[in-house]
């Protein structure tokens, strides 16, 4: 292979040159450890004064449970939350980055930001990746023009919908969607519908688990209520706790003050920066 | 598995294959629980060829024998299949004469040994079946796939209905449903399939087997809301955008 007379510098985007060796890798039988992930029930509705949006808090690794409590309703701006599915990783660096962009436009043009501005930021940069910054999300949020929720999917095509799931738990928590959602629920009727289709994952989705958080947003004003409902305690807690085995013997004890040793020079060389 | 076993010449090239290796005309879920009386069964009635909607009055559901009613989804020429081993069953039995007939608890045993074989023999029946029946007042409801899994519960769904309707019969199941409930519980789970699941068609038969025997309901649809206020007007707030 010819190298070029300077170097040219690397145009962004993904870079796959280590893909056919680790193909290679792989055919020897050493896998690639696996991502974290949220193997999710993520949903979202709107009601009648605004958005309220549900997740599940169970992170896995495979099939191990890394996070019992982890938390998937992130913040983009006072009036806008997103529920993230697919990779942990990917999920918390997208939100985080078009939450910031968000605020400096918020800045730029003194105004409270609008759902789809956050919506065309987040599509933009996962349709540039091409399906491979694997986040799936549901935004949802109330702005001067109403209230908005759309989903978002890994490739970058997005849906705007009254209610919406996402997550491998989301035919479940779909499934009790469709059968008893209406326009014109009131708050309490959507937080309790929200949080039966995060049960209905929870308890049917073996990658869902654990607690229930609900987001409630509404003109002018929000609610996020981390672990709403806590349907999975821990059971049979040993009334007599733990007790660790005993410590090794004290046979001897002897303390030597360092300060007696140590000599500090005063007025010695500043530290050069 | 297929490609090393074509290598050590067990099974023979895949051109002269006579075992079944991909449906071609499906059927989708079928949905069936228990009720105060005996078992409701729901299924529509479309056989698709592949991601055409080919066939829709396909009677996915049959009576077997006075006590049994088996769905199915999966390839239909194999129910058919089935239909016919299960006949020669009944009849042997009728041929006996001894005044005794097989329950649905035996009728699903024989269909697992027969699912189970041709699963040994690589050669599967491609479907799940749903077999319910009432005999001598006790309820049965049992399901089998096509690689002979099989199991008994209050409530059973096949393909789709599985994750779709599964998690609303957990919610809502409970004893001793009436005849009205357990017919509107069917209808909520057969309306998500048909809002959810590409392959359902909106023309599904109700069947119900009780000690007296089996009814299946004549053909009808589900109705269906699509009145969403998102759904008139998607880009409020940002005319031009998608």
């Amino acid at each position: 292979m010819s190298s070029p007379a300077f170097e040219i510098p690397p145009k962004g985007g993904f870079s796959f040159d280590l893909c056919r060796r680790n193909e290679m890798i792989a055919k020897k039988g050493v896998n690639p450890p696996s991502f974290r992930k949220t193997g999710t029930t993520i949903v979202g509705l709107i009601f009648q004064d605004g958005v309220i949006l549900g997740a599940d808090t169970r992170a896995t690794e495979g099939p191990i449970v890394c996070d019992k409590n982890c938390e998937k309703i992130h913040y983009m701006a006072p009036n806008i939350y997103c529920c993230g599915a697919g990779t942990a990783a990917d999920t918390e660096a997208v939100t985080d980055m078009v939450s910031s962009q968000l605020q400096l436009h918020r800045y730029h043009t003194g105004r409270e930001s609008r759902v789809v501005t956050a919506l065309t930021l987040l599509k933009r940069h996962l349709f540039n990746y091409q399906g491979y910054v694997q986040a799936a999300l549901v935004l949802g949020g109330v702005d001067c023009t109403g209230p908005h929720l759309h989903t978002i999917y890994p490739h970058g095509s997005t849906d705007t919908l009254p209610f919406a799931t996402m997550g491998s738990g989301s035919l479940a928590a779909m499934a009790v969607f469709e059968s008893k959602y209406r326009e014109g629920l009131t708050r309490d009727e959507g937080v309790q519908l929200v949080s039966e289709a995060i049960c209905s994952g929870v308890f049917n989705d073996l990658g869902s688990g654990s607690n229930v958080d609900v987001c409630v947003i509404t003109k002018g004003h929000k609610e996020y209520l981390r672990n709403h409902l806590l349907p999975n305690p821990r059971t049979y807690v040993s009334s007599k706790g733990f007790s660790f085995p005993k410590k090794t013997e004290v046979l001897l004890t002897k303390i030597t003050p360092l300060k007696e040793k140590v000599v500090v020079i005063e007025g010695g060389d500043a530290m050069e920066e | 598995m297929d490609s090393k076993m074509q290598q050590h010449g067990l099974l023979g090239s895949e051109s002269d294959s006579q075992r079944t290796l991909y449906p071609y005309v499906t059927g989708t879920s079928v949905v069936a629980l228990k009720y105060k009386d005996g078992i409701l069964m729901a299924a529509d009635m479309g056989g698709s060829y592949g991601s055409t909607l080919r066939y829709k009055t396909v009677e996915r559901m049959k009576a077997i024998g006075k006590h049994s009613l088996l769905g199915a989804s999966g390839e239909i020429s194999d129910f058919q299949e089935i239909l016919r081993y299960l006949d020669e069953l009944i009849l042997y039995d009728n041929m006996w004469d001894d005044g005794n007939s097989l329950g649905p608890k035996e009728v699903h045993n024989y269909l697992t040994r027969v699912m189970y074989n041709r699963r040994n023999k690589f050669n599967p029946l491609w479907n799940s079946l749903v077999l319910g029946g009432v005999k001598n007042g006790q309820k049965y409801l049992g399901m089998v796939s096509m690689i002979g899994v099989n199991f008994e519960d209050n409530h059973v769904a096949t393909g789709f209905g599985n994750h779709l309707a599964r998690p609303i019969l957990r919610d809502e199941w409970h004893e001793n449903l009436s005849f009205e409930d357990g017919v509107k519980l069917l209808e909520k789970c057969m309306r998500v399939l048909l809002y959810r699941d590409r392959s359902a068609v909106n023309k599904l038969q109700i069947a119900k087997i009780t000690e007296e025997g089996v009814t299946i309901s004549p053909p009808y649809s589900l109705k269906t809301f699509w009145g969403f206020s998102a759904f008139h007007n998607p880009t409020v707030g940002a005319e031009g955008s998608w």
